[in-house]
């Protein structure tokens, strides 16, 4: 039973990883296909450092993740704080189902309802051109905010209040109260929702294929590429970003495991 | 966690502006035909894939020699069929100063007031553009475009994996070549396999041709592997399809990957066209847009595009030059006996074009 | 104001005002372009040129609907099983699941091409033993497999989720009361996993039947799916906007009702995100 369970783990694991290896295989390929492996070259990698339109577009998708997920952050926790306060339960059951509604539709759907919004103002002031890099943006805040929200929400939610009355009782004002005893409790859930934010503003394509001007991030750019013939370098800047992640990941883990077995409790 | 990927990401944007380093500029000597009197703007260029030489493999990277030229800087996008264009520039959603549409669809986009007039006279290479691409029929009176490619349909096969085939567009159709034929994924150029195979005008005005079209590329869509615009290079170099129309230039592209590949101009005749470069309506760096084109122009710049793109090129200088790789190649410049009865796509009336287009739609439905 | 509540409704006002103008009015002018003509006149003749995407619909739909279930059919188990390893094992499996989806889907996806492909890599396996090549590239199967690929993360994460919060002394009793390893699951185990298994679905199907990516690399573009219908007839031009916002408030509709279904049989219990 038990070599059973572990087979079957390692299966899907192969199953998730069968392109991801293809891919970092491909990335090391001396000729220029992704489909017949001519040989072992570093080309692509050197190849990557004159590639501006790729590196261009790397910049620009890290640019509107990081603003992004910034502002959603700040917004997001802004927002889960007024929800909570918000006296009718219909109003508050209204906010959240409109705030559900970017994370329940297709992105498909939400992406041409964004690019609709955008164009049908630009037209309707007679601006020369509707999207630009603030759309764009505005675009990625959108889809972001919800995510914060949930990720924060309940855990405000669960806050013991008493602390915060206490503090309220001890003469701080409501401001300063909220960032001395609220805000260290629910920082790692606010950080949660930052990371997830910035995760799928970097990985989102469907969105911002419908909403990006000129301002095109590496997705878009990739498609662009997918629509012709993909060279190995597009393999190998994957590759590299693989392998950050990868090891970002590690460190991440093993720091956590380390303070659980400090703390010694188990997740 | 948050402090390491935002020093991560900071690393990378770093490495993203250090770069740069890796492209060495050619030595073009036109210092003193352009000015810098426009550096710092920005030039916002809408082309096809794979339409301008870019650096890599050791050529000619023209955007980037172009912003050292003049200071300017080329945003340069990509589109991969006419309407997909066409859609982008009238939604208003972006701007452009440079356009590269094809022959019918600097028509419909004229007919449409939304082009701008290009002073030819400013363009001192304009001289070099050949005088039988000149006020054809989408502009009479040469004012609105700079002829950039010409080239014509065919069809491309494998022949280490099928024998030549009859020299017609029926090879599409074949039983044959079940699971390895490929048409068009663009409607007017993938009507256009199925109008010249019944022999009907690509400008037909009737209904009636329109559907019979349509249900003949129905016929054949069961035979075929998929519909397919660039991604025909991987299909056909490495012998994942065997047999597929496509664009002359595309096919000597592909040669040099694949020396198994040959290239036929089917009987019934075929499509030829020509992509100019436009100025549209929404322009913003008109100045600039023409120092653009003037550069395209340029005898050194258009040879290394015209390399690399590898379609016909208008410009008598490149044309003429016995040092360009495809000088007097047989399959770009054929003979006038060798092609028989090209015709162009002209700009058709709106109920038409919207049958098409419904009819497209039905065909991928169907 | 309630001295119990620490906020003031007054800072979640910058949401509210961006939630209406970049959530709900983007709606409203969709569904304005879905109920006008290309000239901006009142009509309900989109609505009636529905019949022609019966087919993409349907398409969809069943695509969509095979997926979720594959996807289910293999996460559950391995949620399951993952439950039942060493914590610091959990996390790295964890780890593992998650880290292609730092990676971009459209090269994931593109991948699969060099391995399903006539001359791709099964099929020269296979060739070494003289069989083949089997079709496997440009066919519903590709397409499913595609999206099954591409969201089982989805899947796993949340039912692992609410796998792991149940309490073992749960289990525990149950053992204790007689029942076998296959009842604790049926029993114990599988209700209590429910709110994972209910929004896993939804995580899985809402993308599947809307992707117009997957079908178009490992489809062969020869059927349209929905989404590629929205897609074709956003890039043809401004005088199909219309008709494509029908398109995807139909699509929107068809995600609210399956949502809403899905959420019914979650009973009350909130879902886990």
């Amino acid at each position: 039973m038990k070599t059973l369970s572990r087979i079957y783990v390692a299966l899907i694991l192969v199953f998730l990883y069968a392109p991801v290896a293809v891919m970092i295989l491909f990335s090391f390929n001396s000729g220029g296909s992704v489909w017949v492996f001519e040989g072992f070259s570093l080309d692509w990698y050197k190849g990557l450092a004159t590639n501006t339109s790729m590196l261009t577009a790397l910049q620009h998708t890290l640019i509107i993740a990081v603003l992004s997920a910034l502002i959603s952050t700040v917004m997001g926790t802004a927002a889960s704080v007024g929800i909570l306060a918000l006296r009718k339960k219909i109003s508050r059951s209204a906010v959240m189902s409109v705030t559900n509604i970017p994370m329940m539709n297709a992105d498909i759907v939400t992406g041409i309802s964004l690019m609709l919004l955008f164009v049908f103002v630009g037209n309707l002031f007679g601006l020369n051109e509707s999207l630009g890099f603030f759309t764009f943006l505005a675009a990625h805040i959108t889809f972001n905010l919800p995510y914060v929200i949930l990720s924060v929400l309940p855990r405000l939610r669960a806050t013991d209040m008493s602390l915060h009355e206490a503090a309220l009782d001890l003469g701080c004002t409501p401001v300063s109260a909220f960032f001395k005893v609220i805000l260290p409790s629910i920082s790692t859930s606010i950080f949660t929702g930052a990371i997830m934010a910035f995760t799928l503003s970097l990985d989102d394509f469907v969105i911002s294929y419908f909403t990006c001007g000129h301002y095109q991030t590496l997705p878009i750019v990739i498609y662009n590429m997918t629509k012709k013939t993909v060279a190995p370098d597009v393999y190998a800047l994957s590759t590299l970003i693989f392998l950050c992640v990868f090891v970002l990941l590690i460190l991440y883990n093993t720091l956590q495991s380390k303070s659980d077995s400090r703390r010694g409790f188990n997740v | 966690m948050f402090k390491k990927i935002l020093a991560i990401s900071l690393c990378l944007v770093l490495c993203a502006s250090l770069c740069g380093c890796g492209y060495e500029y050619f030595d073009l000597d036109l210092e003193s035909t352009y000015t810098r009197e426009f550096a710092g703007t920005e030039l916002n260029v809408y082309n096809w894939g794979e339409y301008i030489s870019d650096g890599s493999e050791g050529c000619m990277d023209v955007n980037r020699e172009f912003e050292r030229l003049t200071g300017i800087k080329v945003n340069y996008t990509t589109f991969e069929s006419n309407e997909t264009m066409y859609s982008q520039l009238k939604n208003g959603g972006v701007s452009y100063d440079i356009i590269v549409p094809s022959d019918y669809m600097i028509a419909r986009l004229k007919s449409e007031d939304m082009l701008t007039k290009i002073d030819t006279s400013a363009l001192s290479n304009y001289k070099y553009i050949d005088d039988s691409y000149k006020g054809l029929y989408f502009d009479e009176t040469e004012e609105y475009t700079v002829p950039y490619n010409v080239g014509m349909v065919g069809i491309i096969y494998n022949s280490a994996l099928i024998d030549e085939p009859e020299h017609s567009w029926k090879a599409l159709w074949d039983e044959k070549y079940r699971n390895m034929s490929l048409n068009f994924n663009n409607p007017r150029d993938g009507f256009m396999t199925a109008q010249k195979l019944l022999g009907y005008s690509v400008n037909s005005t009737n209904l009636d041709e329109w559907d019979k079209a349509c249900e003949l590329l129905k016929d054949g869509k069961d035979v075929l592997q998929s519909y397919v615009m660039d991604e025909i290079y991987g299909k056909l170099e490495t012998g994942e399809a065997a047999i597929g129309p496509y664009y002359a230039g595309d096919y000597l592209v592909m040669l040099e990957v694949n020396p198994n590949l040959r290239f036929f101009y089917p009987e019934e005749g075929t499509n030829i066209f020509i992509d100019s470069i436009c100025i549209p309506k929404c322009v913003e760096n008109y100045e600039a847009a023409l120092a653009y084109i003037n550069f395209l122009l340029e005898p050194d710049i258009a040879l290394a595009n015209a390399e690399y793109i590898g379609y016909a090129t208008p410009h008598t200088a490149v044309m003429n030059n016995p040092d360009y790789c495809y000088y007097q190649d047989e399959i770009l410049y054929p003979k006038e006996e060798d092609i028989p009865n090209v015709e162009y796509y002209h700009d058709i009336p709106e109920s038409v074009r919207m049958h098409y287009e419904n009819l497209w739609l039905d065909l991928k439905l169907y | 104001m309630n001295k119990k509540s620490f906020g003031s409704r007054i800072v979640a006002a910058p949401y509210i005002v961006w939630a209406a103008i970049f959530i709900v009015v983007p709606l409203v002018i969709m569904v304005y372009f879905a109920l006008t003509d290309s000239n901006g006149a009142f009509t309900l003749a989109n609505f009636a040129q529905i019949g022609k995407f019966k087919k993409a619909f349907g398409l969809s739909v069943l695509y969509a609907v095979i997926a979720t279930i594959i996807t289910l059919l293999l996460a559950y188990p391995m949620a399951y099983y993952m439950t039942k390893l060493k914590i610091s094992s959990q996390r790295m499996i964890m780890m593992l699941i998650m880290l292609p989806m730092w990676m971009n889907f459209l090269i994931r996806t593109y991948s699969w091409i060099t391995i399903l492909a006539n001359t791709g890599l099964i099929n020269k396996f296979l060739s070494l033993f003289g069989i083949g090549p089997l079709q496997l590239i440009n066919t519903p199967g590709a397409v499913i497999l595609g999206m099954v690929y591409d969201f089982i993360p989805y899947m796993i994460l949340p039912i692992y989720t609410a796998m792991s919060k149940i309490d073992n002394s749960l289990l525990e009793a149950a053992s204790d009361l007689g029942s076998n390893s296959l009842s604790r699951i049926r029993r114990v185990i599988m209700p209590l996993s429910l709110p994972g298994v209910i929004s896993g679905i939804t995580m899985v199907f809402v993308p599947s039947v809307s992707t117009f990516y997957i079908s178009q690399k490992l489809g062969g573009n020869k059927t349209l799916l929905i989404g590629d219908a929205i897609e074709y007839l956003f890039n043809t031009g401004p005088q199909y906007y219309n008709i494509a916002s029908t398109l995807s408030l139909i699509l929107m509709v068809l995600i609210l009702i399956s949502t809403l279904i899905m959420n019914k049989f979650g009973d009350d219990e909130e879902v886990v995100i």
